[in-house]
Formats: structure tokens, C-alpha cells, sequence
């Protein structure tokens, strides 16, 4: 067993580690002195980066685990099966992350729990609380079956089983609603967001943009364990997702530029501005390039272009989410935000500790083992329903 | 009767008697802050050589209490926006969603509270005005009925044609407030917001927040549909295919 020595000090080790003692130091710091000390933010710029990165985009970046359960489960493309376990993985650690994030922006996070028993249905944010709390509950179901495995519990796990189809399609309407709320977010600021960002689209657009990094997240994700793991990489799988994220991308392209010149909002172009540019940015690197990239099959094919095309996706839907939520608010605030380093380096450990958490969860359950399942389900897809592992 | 405060810039002379009679109701230290802060809920501005005071407008369908999750921030009946603090979990999206940017937050404590101009509810509650209002001595400020004031200030609109713009700021903006500004200067030159929408600003999420109970409803039925179907479809081919002797895998 290797906890007998120490672990091998490689250069991805000291880093983290320097990283998690950072943000330890920077947590100390937020909960004893408070928000002031801790963040760059102020009266004027209530929301900094651990919403707008830390929420906004790791909820987004945890979409690929509604999208790829729905895709097995309920449209029973079960080829797909051997990548829903790490998706699955991936999703439950975001949300969690998504959760401890929060607990560090709120100004007193040990009321947390109060949307449970003070509820007020008009506000957005009361229903991004109950989606969090239910979808990490549904995502923490559909990841108990790896526990359950390794310890060998066959009760819980026939039990869990069992609840597969109803807790696959709670999550998947769960997610759709929570992915296009955090985008609902932003309707009531339609005199403070910048025109290329505010729309009465908001939600749909968030949640259509979410399917596509989902995808691509999956095709990252599934990258980075071939590498780390030496695992082979099921690239024909990837090549099909890739071509998902043409067509959820061409969609998205689509209902955006038709919305912006249905509101005037392309006239801005013209004047050179910093939202210009970002948003310029944000339209070539996540929509424009890797749809031109993707559309082309020998793009798809290649393990290197593929991952390329996926890290712009990444990119460009990243740039969004902060463009939206905080550079896009910049002007009307009158002031400037600039996260400061408390900020960055818990963000950090955030992003630090969900990667330490896949590899040790890679290590201590059967995040990749499923494949002699599937194949028993192909054999018996009488069975379907029930002998196919749950993710 | 809903109470409001009218406030006739053109009237004001500066003095800043309502900033610490502000301060003293709220038990606030006496400071000399020149804008909102945490401390400082009532404030006067020099802008284009006017005096305007900035407080909270209190909305007639405030967007800070209809976003707020835990029903914190309440309209009440009589006017006031209130804030309970006891709810409050600090999620600051009352003061994103304030048109005005108004509510402030006590940043430098450990456990901060949300901090806003709450018309003197418990004076009023007592049966008397703000003591903004009382502490007025031009009566640059006046407290009564909304409806009363309005009347007034489309008087005074009408007496004065060329000392006013003819525009009440806090009629419509909004949906309406409960703070209604007079002006010489355009409300702009005064800091106001121009580009505030008439429509009350919870409108524009309940649009869609009313969708949810259809989109679940017609999503469970879609997707449980979606996974009868295809699940079915799976049966047959594996049924036809055990029947040609050749079982064939299941996926499309």
C-alpha cells in the first residue's frame, strides 16, 4: 500500500501545495476579518469573482453530467456509458466546490440553510438555492454507486439502482432549471449590464451554452485522465460529442445573433470599446473558431484538434460568464473591480482541490471500471433498465 | 394610504440637517461622509451646483425585496422597504438589483448586516414623520400621501413652468417610488439613472420564473417519453434480432 511512504514529490504536487496552503491562509483571513479585508469588493461591486468564476462558471463547467446521464439513460445511447462515471465525478465535485464557494461569499454563511424555511418564490436566487441543494443531493445519489461497490453494499446499491431513471430525470430537469436560472440572475439589472450581455434570453442562452461546455468538458476531462491515468481514450466517443457541440454551438450562434440584431445591440460594434473587445473575443474564441474547427471531420478525428477545439469552447464560455458577470456591469458601476489575491488563491484551491479529489476518487473507486457492464447490457437489453450501472 | 416624501431640490439650501437627524434615529456615528456609506444612509450631493440628497427611494415593487431569498427586504403596506436583518444571509443581490444603488453592506465586519434608509418605520409606526422631514427647515423635504404629494408636485410643475423640469422623478421610474424628486437641472446632471425602465423591475424575472411549474411538468412527461421509446426500441431489435438467430448490440 503506498501510504507506508511518503508520496513522490512531483512539480503538480509541490504546486498544489502551495496553492491549498495560499488559500488556507486566505480563508483564515476571510472568516476572521471578513469580506472587506479578504475581497476587492465594494458597495458599488457587490459580486466579484468567486461568484462569477467560482459559481457561475463551475456550475456551467458540471453541465456535462445532466447532459451525458440524459444521453445514456434516457436516450439509451449506451456506447457512451464508459465516460458517464467520470462526468459523473466531475459534476458532483463542481457542485460541491460550487457549494464551498459560496460559503465563502456570503456574508453569513452559517445561514446557508435559511431559503429552506424563510422561502420567498418572486426571487431567482431562492430557486438557484433549492437547485443547488437538490441537484447536489441527486448528484451524490448518482455517485453513491461507486461507493457502495467498493464496500461492497448491495442493499444501498440495488436500492440506488433501482431510483436510476426518476433521479436521472429529476437531475436533468433540475440542472436545465438551475443552468438557465443562474442566467435569470441577470434580468433584473437591465439598466446596469451592457446591452451585448443583457437580454430577455438570458436564461435560455445560459442553458443552451452550458449543453455545449458540458460536452466539451467531458472531451477535456476525458484528455486529461488518458494522460494522468494511462488510460486508453475512447476517442470515437469523444469525436461523436464533438460533433454534438457543432450543432448545440451552431444553435447558440444562432439564437444569439438573431436576439442581438432583434435589439439594436450589433450597432455597438462600431465604437471601440473594451466590451467590444471582450465580446469579440468571446464570440471568435468559444463560438466562431471551434464551430469552423469542429465542422471539419478530421478535426473531430484528431485526439490533439479535438482537445484544442474543446479548451476554446472552455475558454470562450468562461469569458462569457465573466464578462456577463462582471465585466459587462463595469461601466454602469462607476468603478473598477480587480479580485484581489485572497480571491484569486481561493479560487485556486477550489480548482485544486477538485482536481486532487478526481485523482484520489479514480484511486479509491471504480470511477472507470463499468465496461464489463455495459457490455453485459448490450448482451441483455431486456435488462436494460436495471442491470446497466448506475453513473 | 401609501406615505411617501417629496423632495423639491430647487428648495434645498445645503445644510445638512436631515443627514444628522438621520444619523441620530439610527443611532449613527455623526461623520462627514459625502456619499452612501454603511454609516451614512442619508446623504446631501453638490452636483451641477444643486443639492440633491440621495437615500433609498423605497420602490413601490422594490426589485431589492422581490430578489431577495430569504424575504428579508419587505415593502410594507405604508411604505417603508424594511429590511429584517435576522433573515439575512448576506448574498448581496439586493444590491445588485437596486436600479439605484442604494443598499449598502458593512464590509468591515465579520458578520455585516445590509445597511439602507428605512423611511423611520418605527417612527412612523409611532405616528410620527422621518426625521429627515422634520428636521427640514425649508421644507425642501415633505412627508404625506404619495397620492397627496403627487398632487403637490404637479403644482408646483404647473405654478413654476420655468423653474422645473417637467418631469417627476419617481412617478413612473420603476413602477413608481416612494421618493419623488423635483428638479431644475436634469435628473442626469443629478446622478439619477437615466435609462430606468417604467416597468417594475420584478416583472422581468417573473416572466420567466412562471414558466418553471410548465417546464417541469412538460419536461418530466418529454423525458420519461423520450426513455419509454427508446428503451422500447432496444427490446424490439434485440427481440428481432434474437429471432434471425444474430443478437445484435442495442445502441443506435
Amino acid at each position: 500500500m503506498s501510504w507506508r511512504k511518503l508520496p513522490r514529490l512531483t512539480f503538480w504536487r509541490l504546486l498544489l501545495a502551495v496553492i491549498l496552503a495560499t488559500g488556507f491562509y486566505s480563508a483564515l483571513l476571510r472568516f476572521t476579518k471578513g469580506l472587506g479585508a479578504a475581497t476587492a469588493l465594494t458597495d458599488r461591486f457587490p459580486w466579484g469573482l468567486w461568484i462569477g468564476f467560482d459559481v457561475l462558471c463551475g456550475v456551467g463547467l458540471a453541465a456535462g453530467g445532466f447532459t451525458l446521464a440524459a444521453i445514456v439513460y434516457i436516450f439509451h445511447l449506451e456506447r457512451f456509458q464508459p465516460i458517464v462515471r467520470p462526468t459523473i465525478l466531475t459534476a458532483f465535485l463542481g457542485y460541491v466546490l460550487v457549494a464551498v464557494a459560496l460559503l465563502f461569499d456570503l456574508g453569513r454563511p452559517y445561514r446557508i440553510w435559511h431559503p429552506m424555511v424563510m422561502w420567498n418564490p418572486r426571487s431567482v436566487m431562492f430557486e438557484v438555492a433549492w437547485c443547488v441543494m437538490l441537484y447536489l443531493t441527486v448528484l451524490a445519489l448518482e455517485f453513491s454507486p461507486m461507493v457502495f461497490e467498493r464496500f461492497r453494499w448491495q442493499r444501498p446499491l440495488r436500492i440506488v439502482k433501482a431510483l436510476t431513471i426518476p433521479m436521472v430525470i429529476a437531475g436533468v430537469l433540475l440542472s436545465t432549471l438551475h443552468q438557465a436560472s443562474l442566467g435569470s440572475l441577470y434580468l433584473i439589472v437591465p439598466s446596469k449590464l451592457h446591452p451585448y450581455w443583457y437580454s430577455p434570453l438570458l436564461p435560455v442562452l445560459f442553458f443552451v451554452s452550458a449543453v455545449g461546455v458540458g460536452l466539451a468538458m467531458v472531451i477535456f476531462e476525458s484528455n486529461l485522465s488518458a494522460r494522468t491515468f494511462g488510460r486508453e481514450i475512447e476517442m470515437p466517443l469523444l469525436a461523436d460529442l464533438g460533433k454534438g457541440i457543432v450543432v448545440v454551438l451552431a444553435f447558440y450562434a444562432l439564437m444569439r445573433f438573431r436576439d442581438l440584431a432583434s435589439h439594436g445591440t450589433l450597432r455597438y460594434l462600431r465604437e471601440p470599446s473594451t466590451e467590444t473587445v471582450l465580446f469579440v473575443l468571446e464570440t471568435l474564441l468559444g463560438v466562431v473558431v471551434p464551430l469552423a474547427f469542429l465542422a471539419f471531420r478530421r478535426v473531430r478525428d484528431s485526439r490533439e484538434g479535438l482537445f484544442a477545439a474543446a479548451v476554446l469552447v472552455i475558454a470562450g464560455f468562461l469569458l462569457n460568464r465573466l464578462n456577463v458577470s462582471i465585466t459587462g456591469l463595469e461601466a454602469s458601476s462607476g468603478t473598477h473591480y480587480f479580485p484581489k489575491w485572497t480571491e484569486v488563491s481561493v479560487t485556486l484551491s477550489l480548482v485544486g482541490l477538485g482536481f486532487l479529489f478526481f485523482a484520489l476518487a479514480v484511486r479509491y473507486f471504480g470511477v472507470f471500471g463499468s465496461h464489463s457492464a455495459v457490455a453485459e447490457a448490450q448482451r441483455h437489453p431486456k435488462r436494460l433498465d436495471t442491470r446497466v450501472h448506475v453513473a | 394610504m401609501s406615505k411617501a416624501i417629496l423632495v423639491d431640490t430647487t428648495r434645498c439650501i445645503g445644510c445638512g440637517a436631515c443627514v444628522s437627524a438621520c444619523k441620530e434615529a439610527n443611532g449613527l456615528p455623526q461623520n462627514e461622509d459625502t456619499m452612501l456609506t454603511a454609516e451614512t444612509l442619508n446623504v446631501v450631493e453638490s452636483r451641477s451646483g444643486v443639492f440633491v440628497r440621495k437615500f433609498c427611494m423605497h420602490c413601490q415593487d422594490p426589485a431589492c425585496a422581490s430578489v431577495c431569498p430569504v424575504g428579508a427586504l419587505r415593502k410594507t403596506a405604508v411604505g417603508p422597504v424594511i429590511y429584517d436583518e435576522s433573515r439575512c444571509m448576506g448574498c448581496r443581490y439586493c444590491m445588485m438589483a437596486c436600479p439605484f444603488g442604494i443598499p449598502r453592506y458593512e464590509w468591515k465586519l465579520v458578520l455585516p448586516r445590509v445597511k439602507k434608509c428605512t423611511m423611520c418605520a418605527p417612527r412612523q409606526a409611532k405616528g410620527l414623520q422621518p426625521a429627515c422631514t422634520e428636521a427640514c427647515p425649508v421644507q425642501a423635504s415633505i412627508f404625506g400621501d404619495r397620492d397627496l404629494l403627487l398632487g403637490d408636485a404637479e403644482n408646483r410643475l404647473r405654478q413654476n413652468p420655468g423653474g422645473y423640469v417637467q418631469h417627476i422623478y419617481g412617478r413612473d421610474e420603476v413602477g413608481g417610488t416612494s421618493v419623488l424628486y423635483l428638479s431644475a437641472v436634469s435628473f442626469e446632471a443629478l446622478g439619477f439613472p437615466a435609462n430606468i425602465p417604467h416597468d417594475p423591475l420584478p416583472m422581468y424575472t417573473y416572466r420567466v420564473l412562471s414558466k418553471i411549474p410548465n417546464v417541469v411538468a412538460v419536461g418530466t412527461v418529454l423525458l420519461g417519453g423520450i426513455w419509454w421509446i427508446t428503451k422500447r426500441r432496444a427490446e424490439v431489435a434485440y427481440a428481432e434480432g434474437e429471432e434471425k438467430g444474430t443478437p445484435k448490440a442495442s445502441d443506435s
